[in-house]
């Protein structure tokens, strides 16, 4: 291919990333204009003249629903792991029986839908009592992140040398200091992946905020621009900022972990 | 080795258990719950008188069942055929070599990555009937249009992309298949990549054309992802509840309900909780349909030596 052409399929490419990134410029365009101003026609392409409100709104507005996102999300991430490492770990390196029925019902249930775990899980928190609690929510958006978790570190740990393993086991290690000290450090990017989408889950979730918590003072950041949509629909400043904030911890996840997410897309998905 | 595996079961042992109470569970009392009269009291009193199958004949015989199941219909073609044929254009279209392919190509996963609120909310701002940049681009259109031929063909009017019952639905498919867009994009360019070049450099050798390479070489060779792609983009589309949720409530007048936003309505909007769980449980029924035939077409993708 002659330069010229791959420069023409460049510029090609980069009107098709601009068109399907449109509405998230539009987003961060209207984070930086006064409301007033997103009223005009024809509207402000560029945010010349813009302001910060919006984000001072944002934080001082929705700062606590930002904090109980982090801490409902950060939860989600530490169950995650503690449930998923050991069962990948067990399930990459032993020969279960029923090793194999664990492993379809990870894959059925990711297709339960989300509605349907919310109504009965809705009747079972509140026959125990934990509804409006952080804790809901925790227990709740595990359940997203729990079966996609021990499918991307199995898939992971299935690849590790059996060599690497066997010398210590022959020194007499037992099966926790295999986990702990060979295991869990050469899986160390699968573990990173796995923590950061259970992050990405939790965070994002609406659902089970919406119906397992009641408490305004717990609700996170997603249920707030629900609402907050359906009581100030002239401030769009103000929501589109809290929604660029919102997505903050995604394009963290990006730079961070770009070349994992890919393979996040398609690790639980597929099967090896 | 017994003791060996033994320990083994011992670290898969809180997976089950997590297993049987967070999934086991509650599906076993969802199932429950929509054999009874279940309401709002009930989680006080605990009185929630078996009912047979009342629940399921409601839901059955509630007009709203055939609308909402129409639109599931609807929504989940819409959206699969749309998502699906642009994601490939895309994920063919990336397979040549040019200078800023990796960066441009992870920048579109950004759509894939945003809560679905945000994305939701960032739709109903450019669908916005008044100030919304649709309508206000269309207008310019119209606009133009007029000053040359003098008709206008919107009428000086901008759309009613949420707030008409004819629009509603279709506003909602175009904002999910952005949603879904870098999904199928991703997963089609995976399976595009382990299609052996030599391939279509000897079809090129015998003289055939772009059309012919795709449709001799890309599409049979694809089909185990397309498979893979279309089952669990029905199965997530079946899922969807934040973006109709955010854009129409399901709304106006139930025009963009489907069977998840219903089911949720009915549980928690009209606290009919044991309905809610029937509408859940035939949900289920669609989902599991479609699930299994997912992994029957996965094993035998599987036999073919393809993922």
């Amino acid at each position: 291919m002659t330069t010229a052409r791959s420069a023409r399929t460049t510029v090609a490419a980069l009107l098709i990333v601009g068109v399907l990134l449109f509405p998230l410029y539009w987003m961060v365009n209207a984070s930086l204009q006064p409301s007033s101003a997103l009223l005009e026609t024809p509207p402000r392409l560029l945010p010349l003249g813009g302001t910060l409100d919006g984000y001072t709104e944002a934080l001082s507005g929705q700062g606590g629903a930002l904090l109980n996102s982090t801490i409902v999300a950060a939860g989600t991430v530490l169950l995650t792991l503690a449930v998923a490492v050991p069962a990948a770990y067990a399930l990459s390196r032993f020969s279960l029986p029923g090793g194999r029925a664990v492993l379809f019902a990870l894959l059925l249930v990711q297709m339960i839908p989300g509605i349907v775990m919310a109504n009965s899980l809705y009747a079972v928190m509140n026959t125990t009592g934990i509804l409006n609690t952080y804790a809901a929510m925790i227990l709740a958006d595990s359940t997203l992140a729990v079966p996609f978790a021990v499918l991307i570190l199995r898939a992971f740990m299935v690849t590790i040398p059996r060599a690497l393993t066997e010398a210590a086991e022959v020194d007499g290690a037992g099966p926790l200091r295999v986990l702990v000290s060979i295991i869990l450090p050469v899986s160390r990017n699968a573990v990173i992946t796995s923590g950061l989408f259970a992050f990405l889950f939790a965070w994002a979730d609406f659902l089970f905020a919406v119906t397992l918590n009641k408490d305004d003072a717990m609700q996170p950041v997603t249920v707030a621009i629900y609402r907050f949509i359906g009581a100030h629909t002239a401030d769009w400043n103000g929501v589109m900022a809290t929604g660029v904030i919102a997505s903050v911890p995604a394009a963290v996840l990006l730079v961070v972990a770009q070349r994992y997410v890919a393979a996040g897309v398609t690790g639980g998905a597929l099967k090896d | 080795m017994p003791s060996h595996r033994l320990r083994g079961a011992l670290f898969l042992a809180p997976l089950v258990l997590y297993i049987a109470v967070f999934f086991g569970y509650p599906l076993a009392t969802n199932v429950g719950m929509s054999f009874r009269e279940y309401t709002a009291a009930s989680f006080y009193t605990g009185e929630a008188p078996f009912t047979g199958l009342d629940n399921y004949a409601r839901l059955l015989g509630d007009p709203l069942f055939a609308k909402t199941l129409g639109n599931t219909v609807l929504f989940t073609v819409g959206s699969l055929a749309f998502q699906f044929g642009i994601g490939l254009a895309l994920a063919v279209f990336f397979q040549r070599r040019f200078p800023l392919n990796g960066v441009l190509r992870s920048l579109l996963l950004v759509p894939w990555l945003l809560p679905l609120v945000v994305s939701g909310t960032v739709w109903r701002w450019i669908y916005d009937q008044e100030y919304g940049v649709l309508n206000q681009a269309l207008l310019g259109l119209s606009g133009a249009v007029e000053r040359l031929t003098g008709w206008a063909p919107l009428g000086g009017e901008g759309i009613a992309w949420l707030s008409s019952t004819d629009m509603a639905l279709t506003s909602v498919v175009i904002a999910n298949v952005w949603v879904g867009i870098p999904f199928n994009m991703v997963i089609l360019y995976g399976g595009l990549q382990n299609i052996p070049r030599h391939l279509y450099e000897a079809a090129e050798l015998d003289g055939a054309g772009p059309w012919q390479r795709f449709r001799h070489i890309t599409w049979p060779l694809l089909r185990p992802v397309t498979a893979v792609v279309l089952m669990l983009g029905l199965v997530y589309t079946l899922k969807v509840f934040d973006v109709i949720m955010v854009l129409t409530n399901g709304g106006p007048a139930n025009a963009s309900h489907t069977l998840t936003t219903w089911s949720y309505q009915i549980s928690f909007t009209e606290l009919d909780f044991g309905t809610g769980a029937a509408a859940g449980n035939v949900l289920i029924l669609i989902a599991l349909v479609f699930a299994l035939v997912y992994l029957r077409s996965g094993r035998t993708a599987d036999e073919g030596g393809a993922r």
